[in-house]
């Protein structure tokens, strides 16, 4: 649809402008202040352009104890952890749930609908809503304050099985059959031609649940009691109530830029694949 | 290389039976195309010989040995799918190979019987492309290739050319008779073309309903079709059929015309003429009103009533033939061209 109407680019335009500075003033202010040192930080107005304190920040973020004054764990670490919980999340919620769609799509066993919509509910069944039980079957395991505690407990996922089902039923039943003539079993099926067949689907899946897993707040602050153990977007809460100073805003959000790097990282190396992944439906 | 017995084969989905007591022998090296219409079970019966399908009751054989409850894979068959059913991430080296690869040959084998392959079929320079980027034609040659590679005992072809356009489907139709002549593999080729069927096969196992109707060579079929159905079926255009009177040799036609016919039998019974069998006769029996001319230019189709009646006839002539729409033209057939059939059982009629 091409128009040609002053008015109505304009208007276009106008929203757009207002969407993009809506999205990213913020991230801009982050980034402006993790440039200040705390003094600036702290008087009004705020500053709208970088200073040169940014290199110091990032290091006393990254390798110092963060904020001075308090034990908390260096961020490197706290990155570490969050990183470790994003990847066993993602990585642990596609093999589960590719490894039940195989099951549920190409094996004939008794109750497999009943197995599917079981898999099913449980998407009325988070993690906020089984906080409690979850968290005792976690401490009676001895989990507490290790990555096993902070992953397993999320990595069944019902939507993901959802869609790697739907995957699955759009590959020709005659895929099947060609493999099955040339004497592939079904774990070769699986592996040789499902597998690479979902490839841009696994991608898409992986963006979401990496970003799904390194968001995650209230389970891992449940759970770890070891600043060892802290994830990054834990931390910048804990920041903000940290002792009874006032905030150190250029180290928040100089940690706040750091936690924002990965997610924005896997989404930009992943992007091609993402919208494929979500778009494509033919096989 | 091996023959097929199919011995008294039953599939049932649940409690409705879709093949009846199929029986047949196909002997090694022939080429046997089973042809029907949709929903006759044709493809049921393929796959049962595959291994895809299960068997209800009854025994398929390969080379003497029982195969019921083997595997796809342990049957040393190929088979053609009628979407080609390429793996779509492979390259077409890939896909022939996958085969040998699962069944562990070493590499250089491999490749040798995969060149050797694509040498026969002529698509040595796609070996490194993507099923995506081959026309429809090349795909069906890469599926052709994947079968050949495995040098099995069978081949079972679903359908393979209803994908492909008019004129490549005569093409490969050709094609895929001189492989199969080369190779001198057994085959087993589902069709619900007449055409493709009468010049493919050795022998034609026509199906009906989960019934074998007739289970013969193209001519036989042609020239003595067992029943209303395989007569109906096989040649183009389709047989014209009239409900007659037989007696002493003649047959009653609908609108009083009498027809030599050679029956020992009398009574009533179902006439078959062919429409090239008709020939045009100033005095024969055969009153036909044109309604319709279909211009074939070799020869010329009449369509059009028996003149009084409302049975419709269907009539070849050979050059053309412009006007006489509404005309009256009469015609003769030979009475060994004629074909008589049971009006209830639909049976051919001894003569």
């Amino acid at each position: 649809m091409v128009e040609n109407r002053p008015l109505t680019a304009f208007l276009t335009h106008l929203v757009l402008i207002l969407g993009v500075i809506a999205i990213a003033l913020p991230v801009w202010i982050t980034f402006v202040a993790s440039t200040h040192d705390a003094l600036r930080m702290n008087q009004a107005p705020l500053p709208l352009w970088p200073g040169d304190y940014f290199l110091v920040n990032m290091k006393q973020t990254l390798f110092g104890s963060g904020l001075s004054g308090t034990e908390s764990a260096p961020v490197w670490l706290m990155l570490l952890n969050s990183l470790a919980m994003a990847l066993m999340i993602s990585t642990g919620k596609i093999a589960i749930s590719l490894l039940s769609a195989f099951a549920i799509v190409y094996f004939k066993f008794p109750f497999r609908m009943g197995f599917f919509w079981m898999i099913f509910i449980t998407l009325m069944l988070p993690v906020e809503v089984r906080i409690l039980p979850t968290f005792e079957v976690v401490a009676n395991l001895g989990l507490l304050n290790s990555y096993w505690g902070l992953s397993i407990p999320l990595i069944a996922s019902a939507t993901a099985t959802f869609m790697f089902r739907q995957v699955f039923l759009t590959v020709p039943d005659e895929l099947l059959e060609s493999a099955r003539i040339d004497g592939a079993g079904p774990l070769r099926f699986f592996f040789d031609i499902l597998l690479p067949l979902s490839r841009t689907n696994i991608a898409a899946l992986f963006v979401i649940l990496f970003i799904f897993g390194w968001n995650q707040y209230l389970w891992p602050l449940l759970i770890t009691t070891d600043t060892s153990m802290t994830t990054i977007v834990m931390s910048i809460k804990q920041m903000l109530e940290a002792a009874e100073q006032s905030p150190q805003w250029n180290i928040i959000m100089t940690t706040a830029l750091l936690a924002m790097i990965p997610p924005v990282f896997v989404v930009i190396a992943m992007q091609k694949l993402f919208v494929q992944g979500l778009t494509e439906t033919d096989k | 290389m091996a023959d097929i017995q199919l011995k008294d084969l039953v599939k049932s989905y649940g409690p409705t039976e879709v093949l009846h007591h199929i029986e047949g022998d196909i002997r090694d090296g022939e080429f046997i195309v089973i042809v029907g219409p949709s929903g006759c079970g044709k493809s049921t019966l393929l796959r049962m010989v595959a291994g895809l399908e299960s068997v209800t009751s009854g025994e398929i054989a390969i080379g003497g040995r029982r195969v019921n409850e083997l595997e796809p894979s342990a049957r040393d068959i190929a088979m053609v799918f009628q979407n080609y059913a390429l793996y779509p991430h492979m390259s077409v080296r890939q896909n022939m190979a996958y085969g040998l690869k699962i069944r562990k040959l070493p590499k250089d084998e491999i490749n040798r019987r995969v060149e050797e392959a694509a040498e026969i079929l002529e698509i040595k320079q796609y070996l490194d492309r993507k099923p995506r980027q081959l026309s429809g034609g090349q795909r069906q040659r890469v599926a052709m290739g994947r079968a050949i590679v495995r040098d099995p005992q069978v081949f079972l072809f679903d359908e393979p050319l209803s994908n492909l356009d008019a004129k490549l489907r005569v093409q490969m139709r050709l094609e895929i008779r001189k492989l199969q002549q080369r190779l001198g593999v057994t085959s087993i080729y589902v069709t619900h073309d007449q055409v493709e069927a009468m010049t493919l096969g050795d022998r034609l196992m026509v199906l009906n309903g989960g019934y074998v109707e007739q289970f013969g060579t193209p001519i036989e079929l042609y020239d003595r079709p067992a029943s209303v159905f395989v007569a109906g079926f096989i040649g183009s255009p389709s047989m014209n059929f009239l409900p007659v009177e037989i007696s002493t040799g003649h047959a009653t036609l609908p609108g009083g015309g009498l027809l030599p016919v050679a029956a020992a039998h009398s009574g009533a019974a179902t006439l078959g003429l062919r429409p090239e069998h008709l020939k045009e006769d100033e005095n024969g029996p055969l009153a036909i009103e044109v309604d319709m001319l279909e211009q074939l230019g070799a020869s010329t189709l009449i369509h059009g009533r028996l003149h009084g009646t409302g049975h419709s006839i269907t009539a070849s002539v050979p050059g053309h033939a412009h006007d006489g729409i509404g005309s009256i033209r009469r015609f003769s057939a030979a009475p060994e061209l004629t074909h008589l059939f049971d009006t209830v059982s639909g049976k051919r009629l001894a003569v």
